[in-house]
């Protein structure tokens, strides 16, 4: 080594790409916003009908902060204003959470050597929105350490932002009349749908659909939106059947 | 309080939901067969919430004639979404066409 104070040396250039635990927290951050703006009038909405759904101020605040998941939370409020009863509204969010199951999983290889004090955390912000954006900052191919910090930026931003928006809905919401006449449930179909969408690329999840949906009209009467239950189901393995018939048998 | 039972139930199954798998990470292989079948569970749970949602407003009965808002606005949301596949952009379309609609059957 001729020149060893030249051992360290980093091209500028090199320099700005190299990750800080600072650069992947802000653009964790930045990624999720547009995310973050398609749930928005989802917060707000929840938290302007959640009063009128049977859920006190204080309940609808610790919904949010607990539980953390968007979908789950519209139902509980529609089977809370039909009067269900609890164990089946948390059955039902059960069925309803389920897919971050998927999520979980699909990250296990790029979280696998963290520590627990970082797991937990993660897990209870696990979003669609956080999912659809940190996995594609895993699956980047650069060896940074810190991409956890990616994933805690656009987690709790997110989670920052569905608070503010549950409490927006409870306060400002209130106050506008007759909100809940509007047809605003209409919000949440309508992302659903949006979120459905992206699915309808290959032939057995066209089979999900189509039974699901059939089955959940059939099934309406049952009490305590048990159909629900019933047409998920009926649609997994719709889902499921043919993808066996299609491509042989499952796991290979 | 039926409340605090909902709320602590509703959190701790969804807790239990997202955190085995980053808890257990690494030490147990999870079956392929079961990693297959979840990829349907979220548009399954989202279109069996969807359909009657659109087709039954009242909860009660089939409404598929022009007078049902929510089939309009429905429909130009699967329609922009299916071109598009922007979320942002489905969600104002379906929400623009769901109350012009609206406004529309008044007149």
């Amino acid at each position: 080594m001729k020149y060893p104070y030249l051992k360290n040396y980093q091209p500028a250039k090199d320099m700005a790409k190299i990750a800080t635990i600072k650069s992947e927290f802000t653009n964790g951050v930045k990624d999720i916003i547009p995310l973050i703006i398609g749930a928005i009038p989802f917060g707000i909405i929840f938290g302007s009908l959640a009063m009128g759904s049977g859920l006190s101020f204080i309940g609808t605040l610790a919904m949010s902060a607990l539980v953390f998941a968007g979908a789950s939370q519209f139902i509980a409020l529609t089977l809370l204003a039909a009067g269900t009863s609890w164990p089946m509204i948390v059955l039902t969010t059960f069925v309803v959470n389920l897919r971050h199951m998927l999520y979980a999983t699909t990250l296990v290889p790029h979280i696998k050597n963290l520590g627990q004090r970082w797991k937990i955390p993660l897990a209870f912000w696990l979003t669609d929105e956080a999912f659809a954006v940190v996995i594609i900052r895993y699956q980047q191919q650069d060896d940074s350490p810190y991409k956890q910090w990616y994933f805690l930026g656009a987690a709790l931003f997110m989670y920052l932002n569905w608070q503010f928006c549950t409490l927006l809905g409870l306060t400002v919401g209130q106050m506008i009349p007759n909100m809940t006449t509007w047809g605003l449930d209409f919000a949440m179909v309508v992302t659903f749908i949006g979120m459905v969408m992206p699915y309808l690329t290959e032939k057995p999840m066209w089979a999900t659909v189509v039974v699901a949906g059939s089955v959940a009209l059939l099934t309406f009467s049952l009490p305590h939106k048990l159909g629900l239950i019933v047409a998920a189901l009926a649609g997994i393995g719709a889902g499921i059947l043919t993808d066996y018939f299609l491509e042989g048998v499952p796991g290979k | 309080m039926n409340e605090v039972y909902l709320i602590l139930g509703m959190a701790v199954v969804t807790f239990l939901i997202r955190y085995p798998m980053f808890a257990l990470a690494g030490r147990v292989e999870f079956p392929k067969v079961l990693a297959r079948a979840l990829r349907y569970v979220p548009p399954a749970v989202l279109t069996a919430i969807i359909v009657p949602a659109v087709l039954m407003p009242k909860g009660t009965t089939l409404n598929l004639s022009y007078t049902n808002a929510y089939l309009v606005g429905a429909l130009v949301a699967v329609a922009v979404g299916w071109f598009k596949r922007n979320l942002l952009l489905t969600i104002v379309a379906g929400m623009t066409a769901f109350f012009g609609w609206q406004i529309l059957l008044r007149m």
